[in-house]
């Protein structure tokens, strides 16, 4: 067999693997979308033992690394539970939640960094403060929030990687480790395929981080309006 | 010309009655009384700081007020079971910043009231959000966002906004004190058409030409109350009041008065 008919064999299955980190990418984006705006608008107009709670909750997930959260839940929490809970679900929410924590945060400063004045005309038409929220705050909290929000798609998409992990879950990092020892017992030829096998493993993520900035970008620029489009942007 | 700008004003369209606000240790507002007839234009003058405009968001709830009432017609705003919204939206407020939404372009800055308190059908909304626009001269801006238009333009976008929702009386907070000068007079020239055209509105300005030219009566404010009410000769001939000659002889030093004809 030739090096490249070598690398193919054990890229290959990564492939098979991609499914498991897209699929654990995505229920966590969903869970830490829904999860992060519910607090974020807890925190910008809901009373304060609420904020506090929300703030308290930030400061747990966000203090804790990820890989340490994604045990906890696998290790700690599912046995305790007493019932199965499939590694997907498990991964997702360790994850889901702590991106939660950074997501409220930029829904929030997004929330915030409407001027009031927007709030006030709203209710000097007549609007409810739900209508005016609807209205006139989301709207364009939503533009403010989406580059930042991309930073925080990367930040999970390499997250995912820790929940190699949880077992019977193979993902493109759980895959790739367990092709690890077979190439490197092929001497002398499999041992210089790891790096470049490595490099391909990166390869994917760069993929996915890649690939989801540019549609976010793509979205910001649908979405673009004379007034809004300086975010991000620095005079040079 | 005094007493025929009396004989067109109409009844009393809002009463408001020993009002007080206060923020922290300030007491803004110490008990304001005054009414305002249908038809009137009032002017609010004063030095910053004495509650003007804490006055106008009182009005309208935007600020509560601590004590006082106030009442549109025969419904007292101030009650707790009113319908705030219902009020607001009978009730014009044009912002001395605009406060347009940066999000909409300016036809629809001007219609979304119509849409989402009115729940008018959009192509009704839209259409009369056009001559909203038509009127203050700005139909060719319909499509551009607050950031393309200028301080006078959005002055004007805003005044559109508050005219598309048919208001009874309007209120304008210090309308012209963002503005470049150059830019007030187009400003002024709308809200002189809405005066003589019969609105009734409540302005807080520093614009003494537009208030000689059109208030039915000039309020004269200080230290949270009203010190002086009288028609523009009464107080720019013979105020009652020292402070009153003072603060207008100074105001017109200031900023002359050759805005608002």
């Amino acid at each position: 067999m030739t090096a490249t008919e070598i690398l193919w064999q054990n890229v290959r299955p990564l492939f098979d693997a991609l499914p498991v980190t897209l699929e654990v990418l995505g229920l966590l984006l969903v869970v830490g979308l829904t999860l992060g705006t519910v607090l974020a608008f807890a925190q910008a107009y809901g009373r304060r033992p609420l904020r506090a709670l929300c703030v308290g909750y930030e400061q747990l997930f966000r203090g804790i690394p990820p890989l340490v959260v994604i045990l906890l839940f696998w290790n700690g929490i599912t046995p305790a539970l007493g019932v199965p809970v499939p590694g997907i679900v498990v991964a997702a929410l360790a994850l889901g939640m702590r991106s939660a924590a950074y997501q409220s945060q930029i829904f929030r400063g997004a929330i915030q960094a409407v001027p009031p004045g927007q709030m006030m005309a709203a209710r000097s038409l007549g609007m409810s403060r739900i209508q005016a929220i609807r209205s006139v705050i989301v709207p364009q909290a939503f533009r403010l929030a989406i580059p930042p929000w991309a930073n925080e798609y990367s930040s999970v998409v390499k997250d995912t990687a820790f929940i190699c992990v949880i077992g019977g879950l193979i993902d493109l990092t759980r895959q790739a480790l367990m092709k690890l020892a077979p190439l490197s017992m092929r001497r002398p030829i499999g041992t210089q395929l790891i790096l470049p096998y490595l490099i391909i493993l990166g390869l994917f993520y760069l993929a996915l981080t890649y690939g989801g900035n540019g549609l976010l970008s793509l979205l910001e620029r649908r979405l673009s309006i004379p007034g809004f489009e300086m975010k991000g942007k620095v005079e040079r | 010309m005094p007493a025929e700008r009396e004989s067109r004003l109409g009844d009393v369209i809002l009463r408001v009655e020993d009002l007080h606000k206060r923020y922290g240790k300030d007491e803004v507002l110490k008990g304001v009384t005054f009414e305002l007839r249908r038809g009137e234009t009032k002017v609010v003058i004063g030095p910053s700081g004495t509650g003007k405009s804490t006055l106008l968001r009182c009005i309208n709830q935007l600020s509560v007020p601590d004590k006082g009432r106030v009442w549109l017609e025969d419904v007292e705003i101030t009650h707790a079971r009113t319908n705030i919204n219902h009020v607001r939206a009978q009730i014009g407020f044009v912002f001395q910043d605009f406060n347009l939404f940066n999000h909409l372009n300016a036809l629809q800055n001007v219609s979304i009231g119509l849409l989402k308190v009115r729940k008018m059908p959009k192509e009704a909304a839209l259409a009369r959000a056009s001559e909203e626009l038509a009127r203050v001269g700005l139909a060719e801006k319909a499509c551009s966002y607050p950031a393309e238009l200028s301080g006078g333009q959005k002055q004007r976008v805003s005044i559109a906004r508050a005219l598309a929702m048919d208001p009874k009386l309007i209120l304008f907070d210090e309308p012209t004190s963002a503005l470049d000068p150059e830019l007030i007079g187009e400003v002024l020239e709308v809200m002189i058409q809405l005066a003589r055209g019969g609105m009734t509105m409540i302005v807080v300005s520093h614009e003494m030409g537009f208030a000689r030219a059109v208030a039915d009566r000039i309020i004269f404010m200080e230290g949270g109350g009203i010190l002086e009410e009288g028609t523009p000769a009464e107080l720019f001939t013979c105020p009652r009041c020292e402070r009153t000659g003072q603060f207008l002889r100074k105001i017109t030093e200031l900023y002359g008065e050759t805005d608002g004809q």
